[in-house]
């Protein structure tokens, strides 16, 4: 029983790790109706850049204020350069273009800043944490406690705050939005900016865990089943979602896994967000579409 | 001088009005091209140009092609072609394997046809769930496959690494081998296949997929079945894929491992697709030549020209960098592709020296 609970509450304290990739996603789906296959990159072009910052000897927090920067300058490139000209677009041909966006950053990171992997070290000592004889990991713990804090940080903004205003008009309908004065291109570039806050965050989560390589930018694909499992407009969702697959992936893995073969975590949680599907279309949270004709 | 105006010539039945090619001009334009392929082609082209380029393009031609139907056509999103043609591939090898004497294109047909039925199963989910959420569905294809043909290994017939080796290509006492013979027989396959494709596009099979992908809950109105329509998308393009899996692992590379089918080619069906143009018969080759011939390009570029300035380790990084921007432009100034581009050439020659 121990060790089952250990078990399941690190696959919940991994799936934490997904929701951080997958909240990203929904930032942007949400106020700009793009499913964007390039938070992965981002999130690969953050810990890189903030890696590699570090390495030429920036103090913590000043390569993690210039790695801000940096995605907040990409985040407007890509309203500025993409997103701007394929208004009005179906949402296939914007899904379509986050893939040559993804393309684009993967290949500019790499090139900037070189293909080699990295060590990041955000000095938490990795020594399993005993509570009533479960063994939890501490850095787990900590990411977990991030994880809530952003979400907090962005129920807050959501709700709270002006731009959260606008942001929640534009996800509810852009023409009426861009009818009462939202400047909706300005809203795009929040949006995306914040999802590059939000990939920031989890690139140096993530790359302190797994080492800042190319293999940081595939997190994308552990992060599409959390969403489709949350539904795509909903930040709760995707938390909720990253706990199901993170725990429902270490419970396959460690008890599933000896009877058909190592190795399914790479499609179990697709065929759990299948399962999923097929009972809500839209997901657990999403917003259930209305089809006329 | 050659008019292409098309004056005089009506179609006077149904099935004259439904032909690919309804002008004698473009009938004899595809005759040249073919006798060009058939004939030109293998006295002129050396091995290199027949490994390394040709057999590669019409492959990915009929890959795109595959993807094409159920994208471009049915506009179902699909991430796992690549799966589809790993399908293929292998059930056409362990075809080859495990029954005697069997002439080796039936194998491939019986590969697409593997192919098809793991297409429907996949699918399935596409008869509730709808657009994006539909992207699941095919990567879960994508990685159980995967992961099934690499984890048990009788799909490979035990070989420890997972790789398959092509058949001996003998038709009718012909060695195909070499590579004349592989591009000769990837080009009747493909041409073959492509006709198949411009029939079920112009039938009303091919109009439902375009109902169903313009707005499903219309068609399902107006009384098209929506459900044998997916699934026949579903079913037809995964054939299509598993032949040109066929073709890539036996014609092509002659071994290949589950790893060569992952998920950058599904990407690069797909891009073949968005750059030739969704929903195109004619985009598939178009798409393909772009995506077989630039890296060529640029990689020979790299080397020559900018050899000083550039490391050759960049190149693939520039690579990357280009083909996104690429894709990018494509969506925003030509969002139907090359084939755009053809059929506005097309259109004027039609009226020429008119201007319309």
């Amino acid at each position: 029983m121990d060790f089952f609970l250990e078990v399941l509450i690190g696959g919940l304290l991994a799936g934490v790790m997904y929701s951080m990739v997958a909240i990203g996603f929904v930032l942007i789906y949400k106020a700009s109706g793009v499913f964007n296959f390039a938070q992965g990159s981002m999130v690969l072009f953050a810990a890189l850049t903030f890696v590699s910052l570090l390495e030429r000897g920036f103090p913590f927090w000043g390569a993690f204020a210039a790695t801000l920067a940096a995605m907040l300058a990409l985040a407007f490139a890509i309203e500025r350069g993409v997103l701007r000209h394929l208004v009005n677009r179906p949402p296939i041909t914007l899904f379509m273009a986050t893939l040559g966006v993804s393309f684009i950053i993967e290949g500019l990171a790499q090139l900037l800043w070189g293909a080699q992997v990295h060590g990041l070290d955000l000095g938490i000592r990795d020594e399993p944490l005993e509570v009533s004889g479960i063994l939890l990991s501490r850095f787990d713990l900590f990411a977990a406690g991030i994880a809530a804090l952003l979400v907090l940080g962005l129920s807050l903004l959501f709700s709270r705050t002006r731009i959260g205003l606008s942001l929640r008009s534009v996800a509810d309908d852009h023409l009426a939005a861009l009818a009462v004065g939202i400047r909706l291109q300005r809203i795009w570039g929040v949006v995306w900016a914040v999802a590059g806050f939000v990939g920031l965050v989890a690139g140096l989560l993530w790359g302190a865990r797994l080492g800042v390589q190319f293999s940081l930018s595939l997190v994308v694909l552990k992060a599409l089943p959390v969403l489709i499992i949350g539904g795509f407009s909903s930040i709760g969702g995707a938390i909720v979602g990253g706990l199901i697959v993170g725990a429902g992936e270490k419970l396959a893995e460690v008890y599933v896994g000896p009877i058909i073969g190592d190795g399914l975590e790479n499609w179990f949680p697709y065929v759990l967000a299948l399962l999923f599907l097929l009972v809500r279309p839209a997901g657990l949270f999403g917003e259930r579409a209305i089809e006329r004709v | 001088m050659l008019s292409l105006t098309g004056s005089g010539q009506f179609s006077t039945r149904y099935a004259q009005d439904r032909r690919i090619f309804r002008l004698w001009q473009a009938r004899a334009g595809l005759a040249v091209l073919l006798a060009v392929a058939y004939v030109v082609v293998p006295l002129w082209a050396s091995d290199y140009w027949f490994s390394a380029i040709l057999i590669p393009f019409l492959v990915l031609s009929l890959a795109g092609l595959g993807l094409n139907l159920l994208t471009g056509y049915a506009g179902q999103l699909s991430l796992g072609s690549a799966a589809f043609m790993a399908i293929g591939a292998f059930a056409a090898y362990n075809f080859q394997l495990r029954v005697e004497g069997l002439p080796f294109l039936v194998s491939f047909v019986l590969g697409g046809l593997v192919a098809a039925v793991a297409g429907v199963v996949s699918g399935l989910p596409s008869l509730r769930i709808k657009g994006f959420y539909l992207i699941v569905s095919t990567l879960a294809a994508q990685f159980i496959v995967e992961w099934t043909l690499t984890k048990f290994g009788w799909f490979s017939n035990f070989n420890p690494s997972g790789v398959i080796t092509a058949p001996p290509l003998v038709m009718l006492g012909t060695d195909l081998s070499s590579p004349a013979g592989r591009y000769l027989l990837t080009l009747s396959v493909v041409t073959a296949l492509f006709a198949l494709a411009g029939r079920i596009v112009r039938s009303d099979l091919g109009r439902n997929w375009m109902a169903v992908r313009d707005m499903d809950t219309a068609a399902a109105v107006i009384g098209i079945p929506v459900v044998r329509t997916k699934l026949l998308a579903f079913a037809i393009s995964s054939f299509f894929c598993g032949v040109a899996g066929s073709l890539w692992a036996f014609a092509y590379l002659g071994t290949v491992e589950p790893h060569g089918f992952d998920l950058n080619r599904s990407f690069q069906v797909l891009f073949i697709i968005i750059i030739g143009g969704m929903g195109s018969i004619l985009g598939n080759f178009l798409g393909a030549a772009f995506v077989v011939l630039l890296p060529l390009l640029l990689s020979n570029l790299g080397g020559s020209l900018l050899a000083g300035v550039i490391a050759p380790g960049d190149t693939e990084n520039l690579q990357k960098i280009l083909f996104g921007v690429l894709i990018i432009v494509f969506l925003i100034r030509e969002p139907e592709g090359l084939a755009s581009l053809w059929r506005g050439l097309w259109a004027r020659a039609r009226v020429w020296p008119l201007r319309d």
